[in-house]
């Protein structure tokens, strides 16, 4: 057996990091109820393990994610995971075939070439040496892109890269060490012994005509050692945790665990799975247009996990979900916020006993529907579809015609789940007596709480779908009215809701429709989305010109949303706009309306 | 008694010396907009709430500045959060972040 007290620091460490990751791996997994855990086991011992294998592989090691969003990034961040990993396992393969053993201490492979000055002798011994060499230098290069990636965020596309808390900063400094040491020891002790391959031999050779390699050589691997170990007790306590939590995230998630009313253990893992590796910075709007930063998932994640509450950037959020859709680790991101504002918010703050007295009277019909608060402002939307329903005889019920209660998605967005639930309730009742088989209504808001929360046992559907169905049952026929349009994802029926094709068909036969930069997943939002509190008048204006600037690049006749809060904010915004081609501003029911006219 | 239509109405002196304004001062600060508002009753003509109950923002936004408390605690309970007086207020005020902290205000002053 090969020792020298300097593989302390590393030892130490790593049985630090090890028993630290295995208990906070138990912790977070038996918080969990002893039926979900079964899940667990049940993923384990079926065919699905081989696609978690794959998933891990992709996305822990290789960062396929990452590599697609930003191939720079990518590398740079496989270069460590995927580098790293291969140098321990060529190391292990190398420093066994070397011993003729299959067991030899575990620090053995990290400092192999100290250990065994004469490497040759065995099958493919100078080939590892080759390769060897090569994975370092391809860990070295994505160390190169690290340090340049601080400071010139440009060359990565970047807009801004993440700030770091202390323990980060120390975290980064030891992992940066790590290789640029080893290449330090190995190369003096190559010098010396000729073990090295072409980096280390070479560099140890130059090294060797100005530095006295003999006396420093063990220095250096101390200096190594202690790098490493360093590295590993900080790793539980800083971002590099997310190393050996997204691991437990893919089989988790796969095993079919999610974060929904409440802070579990599962959610745990998905906060400490966040790299932060910054790609969500420049997905958000509110971060752009006001230059706030606390409710960047980055910054906000971390606050969740340090137990903060993430309090400051907890309401300054759109929820409109562009973070989550470019999120490589795939963290619920909304769920998360939504679970911590009902931590904080939901006290019982408001009484609707008034409701009690209300002369709303539900109304026997097939169809419900249901306009929205939010519609009532801009009446053409509720006009068109009540012409609409009339026009293809639908028997239905204008729900919220004279008065309305409100849907209660604003209060929970809020995290007042407690009263948004009275609300629910009232218009539950209303529903259900009603007999209908259908609700219809022209707020993605609404259309979301119904969908979701409400255990409705009628179908639930916004009016995109809706419309779209009757034309394709041919109870609507619109004319072709041939302008060209764009159209909009609201966030709620988009991204929220997975609702995409159904507008687009319906636009397709009334229009021809253009595409535009951000589209689909991708929309940008409107920037009036109710979860966000404190964005003002102003932010809210800008956020909605920047949005209609870049939908109206193609220069469209309309502008066409499903939304009555889009509706509202871009015809504001394009109002305002100076550009001399003006465009008209419309709903999807409103332009229907006009095409079976 | 015999109604005559009419009757005799509240004091309605307002005494700064009872009346405490520590709520418009929290307010100003997390919602600076506040100091905005003239009263013009936009947001009570749109009031979701408003159409099931006397319920009345604009004066709430008055009884705020004025320091009312008690009326406030009672009234701003009524309001469902929906954010259509933001929509509407001619001055652009965040009217629902300033319910939403009313509220909080209250709640954590019990
Ligand atoms: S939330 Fe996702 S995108 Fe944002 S820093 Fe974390 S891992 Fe990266
Ligand atoms: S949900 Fe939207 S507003 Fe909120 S942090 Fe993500 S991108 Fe920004
Ligand atoms: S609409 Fe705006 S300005 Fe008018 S009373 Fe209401 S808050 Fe004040
Ligand atoms: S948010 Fe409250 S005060 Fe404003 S319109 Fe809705 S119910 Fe009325």
């Amino acid at each position: 057996m090969s020792y020298d007290p300097f593989v302390l620091p590393f030892s130490i460490g790593l049985v630090i990091v090890v028993i630290l990751i295995l208990w906070k791996y138990f912790r977070w997994i038996f918080s969990h109820e002893k039926a979900e855990r079964v899940k667990i086991l049940k993923l384990i011992f079926s065919f699905k393990l081989f696609s978690v294998i794959k998933e891990i592989f992709m996305e822990v090691l290789f960062h396929r994610r990452i590599f697609k969003i930003n191939p720079v990034l990518g590398y740079m961040h496989s270069s460590f995971a995927f580098g790293w990993f291969l140098l321990i396992l060529g190391g292990t393969i190398e420093s066994k075939m070397h011993n003729h053993h299959a067991f030899n201490m575990f620090y053995e492979p990290i400092f192999f070439k100290f250990f065994s000055h004469n490497i040759d002798g065995f099958p493919f011994a100078s080939g590892f040496k080759f390769l060897m060499d090569l994975i370092l230098l391809y860990i070295l290069s994505g160390l190169m892109l690290a340090m340049a990636k601080r400071l010139y965020k440009k060359m990565f596309g970047m807009k801004k890269t993440t700030k770091l808390r202390l323990i980060d900063k120390l975290a980064l400094t030891s992992l940066w060490c790590i290789f640029p040491l080893r290449l330090l020891a190995e190369s003096f002790t190559s010098a010396q012994y000729h073990n090295g391959g072409f980096l280390t031999d070479n560099f140890g050779n130059i090294l060797a005509k100005f530095l006295p390699v003999d006396q420093l050589e063990y220095p250096a691997w101390w200096a190594y050692s202690i790098a490493l170990g360093v590295f590993f007790v900080m790793l539980p306590y800083s971002r590099y945790m997310h190393i050996p939590t997204e691991m437990v995230l893919i089989i988790l998630r796969k095993a079919g665990f999610k974060t929904e009313k409440k802070y579990t253990g599962f959610s745990r893992v998905e906060v400490q799975s966040c790299s932060r590796c910054g790609i969500c910075l420049d997905a958000c709007q509110v971060y752009a247009t006001t230059q706030r930063n606390k409710m960047l998932p980055a910054y906000f994640l971390q606050s969740v996990r340090f137990n903060k509450k993430g309090k400051q950037g907890l309401t300054d959020c759109l929820m409109c979900g562009r973070c989550q859709e470019v999120c490589p680790v795939g963290i619920g991101i909304n769920a998360i916020r939504r679970v911590k504002r009902n931590e904080l918010f939901d006290e019982k703050g408001a009484e609707f006993e008034y409701l009690e007295e209300s002369s709303i009277k539900s109304k026997k019909a097939d169809v419900i529907y249901f306009a929205g608060c939010m519609t009532h402002l801009t009446p053409t939307i509720k006009r068109s579809m009540v012409a609409l329903l009339k026009k293809a005889e639908i028997n239905f019920w204008f729900m919220d015609e004279d008065s309305s209660i409100c849907c209660g998605r604003p209060l929970q967005v809020l995290g007042k789940e407690k009263d948004a639930n009275i609300l629910a309730d009232k218009n539950r009742e209303l529903i259900a007596n009603s007999g209908a088989e259908l609700l219809v209504t022209s707020c993605p808001i609404c259309y979301k709480i119904f969908k979701e929360e409400y255990n409705l046992n009628i179908k639930v559907q916004h009016h995109t779908e809706y419309l779209n169905e009757l034309v394709n049952i041919g109870k609507l026929k619109p004319a072709n009215l041939n302008f060209s349009a764009v159209y909009h994802d609201p966030c709620d029926l988009g991204r929220g809701s997975g609702i995409y094709n159904q507008p687009r068909e319906l636009l397709g036969r009334i229009s021809r429709l253009n595409k535009s930069e951000n589209e689909k997943e991708m929309a940008l939002c409107c920037g009036s989305s109710l979860a966000n509190l404190p964005a003002g008048f102003d932010d809210k204006e800008f956020m909605a010109s920047e949005a209609a600037e870049q939908l109206c690049v193609s220069n469209p006749d309309k502008l066409i949303t499903a939304c009555p809060l889009c509706k509202k904010a871009f015809a504001q915004a394009c109002n305002e706009r100076k550009t001399s081609n003006q465009v008209d501003v419309k709903d999807i029911a409103e332009v229907l309306a006009e095409a079976v006219a | 008694m015999a109604d005559f239509g009419y009757k005799i109405q509240e004091d309605r002196q307002i005494n700064y010396d009872s009346n405490d304004r520590t709520l418009f001062y929290f307010l100003k600060r997390v919602e600076p907009s506040i100091s905005l508002c003239i009263g013009c009753g936009t947001c009570s003509a749109t009031c979701t709430a408003g159409q099931f109950t006397q319920f009345d923002l604009h004066k709430i936004m008055l009884y705020v500045r004025r320091g009312e408390k008690v009326h406030i605690a009672n009234e701003i309970k009524k309001c469902m959060l929906c954010g259509k007086c933001s929509l509407v207020c001619p001055k652009g005020i965040n009217t629902r972040n300033i319910i939403f902290q009313t509220r909080k205000f209250i709640h954590s002053n019990k």
